[in-house]
């Protein structure tokens, strides 16, 4: 009931149809900005912990999780009252987070402790603690919640632990510093980004091996501009975004081909993309100029940028 | 038979005593650091604590085993401090003990002989010696040079002072020869970008004791009679590689005006503030190792053994050749945490990486800057590019 009453709440601000909320983290402003996906209207900058990085919702939108990296904590946000309710145990700088398709656990990568930590978001205990690489940073899980992908910045590889055992049971090298590991909806494939080595390896995970490598190349910008971060794919698999970091683009990569079909102009330093639900809109995070670049996914075109907090850095939009 | 080969030969059966077969395959390393005479420095912030460059050297090997542990590669390293009459024999000894990668500490007369000792039976990492010459008429293709050269500091300077425009520099340098080649890299670079320098001062070392004037003794009137009378400039350069003098010049300078170079705004290959692209991570991952702050010459022996570790990870080798090559080939990129993949020059074998230019606690800015453009690479802007080169390494 009380979801009813916040959807009705929120229909009423925002425009009829698929309005959702977008949250955004400002690494440096210590804050949350929230605002809706359809009118692109900013309803609020919450303050919250040090240095807030990844952060991740629910399945159900009802709680916003956010790395605190500066706190070495992970803030649990309820998104009705915009309050932080509670902490969970994260180990030490916790970077970027993903969860369990189920919503819980919570699988963190602790950036200066070669560590992913499994986190019960219920219990608020830490369930594992798994040694990786070096860096760890990019998580992904797959569809069907049965493996959790970590990469490692400076060991570049990407690690594939058995969610159950908590056992890694295969590692990929891919190129430099790999910043996100993202699975495609149905499984098959995996995306992992390599900020310095400016490639993305597509990785079947099955095997695991790669089978591509994506490269980037924009006339007049210098190739060790092209980093690519951020990767989100759409449900059919046959759109893949990617952020290109100070290149200030995002890539529209086709799914089947690889071939990239499109660069986007964004703000400056792109990292983080998330979709709508309904995949009509994809919300970029720049880093440098202090706003988001909203890019329209039907028309493959740029249709805003949004001022938000300082430095925004991870971005995520309510399910319903 | 050949030498190399009759070296690699004897070089197989050392290796196969000094590091016995298990299951992972092995890479043997070594750092030499040479002890040349000094004077203490200005500041005691500044005194050479006891594993400078020893330690950037084992969180490399630290480093390269965690990812070796995943790939089954073993990474080693043998510790060697030495006089500068025993390098030599100390280059040997690591040698004797297998090592087929040797990170050099040491100036540049003696990194070139411990070069031409090693001949094919290594590769010599010059994580050091600043001089352009070890890049150009003395280079030497069995030398990899991870410390920035004296024209890329320079050079990295110049580049920030311009975009600043402050075009119109006093050079003041020392006596010392490493203090004149410094200074020459700076005239080169006042060319290169258009500066120009009003005038040039030598200020002379005459010796003494180091730890009776921490500046408000006699250098307080000294330097601005020093500084005065110079033509109208925007920035004082320094070139003052053996800390004589230049830590002295901000604040006493006749003409408020700020210092850069040996002192003030310096160009530094790593600074222990640096926190940018994943920067902090190291620092930590330093300071836990060795409870202090990273200084340059343990993150040029970190990079230099990392760059090894690269090598060995991607071609899944761990033979001298293979390295090598790959090293110095097309594929080769490194994290260094300044933003951007570093690789090496194929016509000197120098490192091309940004330059951090700090003052004091804080990092100012990094070049190259974005106004300087290369058909390149932009890091090409930085040092003697390939057009200029007088090294014939091949």
């Amino acid at each position: 009931m009380r979801k009813l009453l916040a959807t009705a709440a929120l229909a009423a601000l925002a425009t009829p149809g698929a309005a959702y909320t977008v949250y955004v983290s400002n690494e440096r402003g210590n804050s949350i900005t929230i605002l809706d996906s359809e009118t692109l209207e900013v309803l609020e900058e919450v303050p919250v912990g040090q240095r807030p990085r990844g952060i991740n919702l629910s399945p159900d939108g009802r709680f916003l999780y956010i790395l605190a990296s500066d706190d070495n904590t992970v803030q649990v946000m309820d998104t009705e009252t915009q309050q932080i309710i509670h902490n969970l145990p994260s180990g030490p700088d916790p970077e970027l987070g993903v969860l369990h398709p189920s919503g819980n656990p919570l699988y963190v990568a602790n950036e200066d402790d070669n560590l992913v930590t499994a986190i019960d978001v219920e219990t608020r205990t830490i369930l594992a603690e798994i040694p990786v690489g070096i860096e760890p940073e990019g998580m992904g899980v797959s569809p069907d919640g049965k493996v959790v992908v970590n990469t490692s910045e400076t060991t570049n590889m990407a690690h594939f632990i058995n969610a159950e055992t908590y056992e890694i049971f295969a590692n990929i090298l891919v190129d430099s510093r790999p910043r996100f590991a993202q699975y495609a909806a149905d499984g098959s494939l995996l995306y992992v980004s390599a900020e310095i080595g400016g490639t993305v390896s597509v990785i079947d995970p099955s095997v695991p091996e790669i089978v591509h490598k994506i490269t980037f190349d924009v006339p007049g910008i210098p190739p060790e501009a092209l980093q690519p971060v951020g990767v989100r794919v759409t449900s059919d698999g046959k759109k893949v975004y990617v952020a290109l970091g100070p290149s200030n683009r995002v890539a529209l990569v086709d799914g089947e081909t690889w071939e990239v079909l499109e660069y986007f102009l964004t703000g400056q330093r792109v990292w983080q993309l998330a979709f709508t639900p309904d995949e009509k809109r994809l919300f970029t995070t720049n880093g440098i100029s202090n706003d988001i670049t909203v890019i329209d996914v039907e028309n493959d075109e740029v249709i805003a940028s949004v001022p938000v907090g300082q430095q925004p850095w991870g971005v995520a939009v309510s399910p319903n | 038979m050949p030498r190399r080969y009759f070296w690699a030969a004897i070089l197989g059966v050392m290796a196969s005593l000094a590091f016995p077969a298990g299951a992972a395959e092995q890479v043997p390393a070594a750092i030499v650091r040479v002890e040349h005479p000094r004077p203490l420095p200005i500041s005691r912030l500044d005194l050479p604590p006891e594993d400078l460059g020893l330690a950037g050297a084992r969180l490399a090997t630290a480093d390269n085993n965690t990812t070796g542990g995943f790939l089954g590669q073993e990474f080693a390293l043998s510790e060697h401090v030495a006089a500068p009459e025993g390098a030599v024999a100390a280059l040997e000894a690591a040698l004797a003990d297998g090592a087929l990668f040797v990170v050099t500490m040491a100036d540049a007369d003696t990194t070139l002989a411990l070069a031409d000792a090693a001949g094919e039976r290594a590769l010599i990492l010059n994580a050091l010696a600043p001089d352009d010459r070890l890049r150009g008429e003395d280079c030497r293709a069995n030398v990899l040079h991870l410390a920035p050269s004296r024209a890329m500091l320079a050079d990295a300077l110049a580049q920030f002072l311009m975009v600043k425009r402050w075009s119109d520099w006093l050079l003041i340098e020392g006596s010392h020869p490493g203090d004149q080649l410094q200074a020459e890299a700076y005239r080169r670079a006042a060319a290169k970008f258009g500066a120009r320098i009003v005038e040039e001062r030598v200020f002379e070392d005459t010796g003494g004791a180091r730890r009776t004037d921490s500046g408000h003794v006699q250098v307080q009137a000294q330097m601005p009679v020093f500084t005065q009378r110079a033509p109208e400039h925007h920035v004082l350069v320094a070139a003052d590689e053996n800390d004589v003098f230049a830590s002295h010049l901000p604040y006493h300078t006749w003409d408020a005006r700020p210092v850069a170079g040996s002192a003030g705004l310096m160009p530094v290959s790593w600074h222990p503030a640096l926190e940018a692209w994943g920067g902090t991570q190291l620092q930590n991952r330093f300071e836990r190792l060795a409870a202090r702050p990273m200084r340059p010459k343990d993150y040029a022996a970190w990079m230099a053994l990392r760059a090894v570790g690269e090598a060995a990870t991607r071609t899944q080798a761990t033979d001298l050749a293979t390295l090598r090559d790959y090293m110095t080939g097309p594929e080769f990129g490194l994290g260094v945490f300044k933003g951007q993949s570093a690789s090496f020059r194929p016509w000197d074998g120098q490192l091309r990486q940004p330059v951090l230019l700090a003052a004091g606690d804080v990092v100012v800015s990094v070049s190259p800057q974005d106004q300087f453009v290369h058909q390149v690479s932009p890091l090409d802007t930085l040092g003697t590019d390939q057009p200029e080169t007088t090294c014939s390494r091949g």
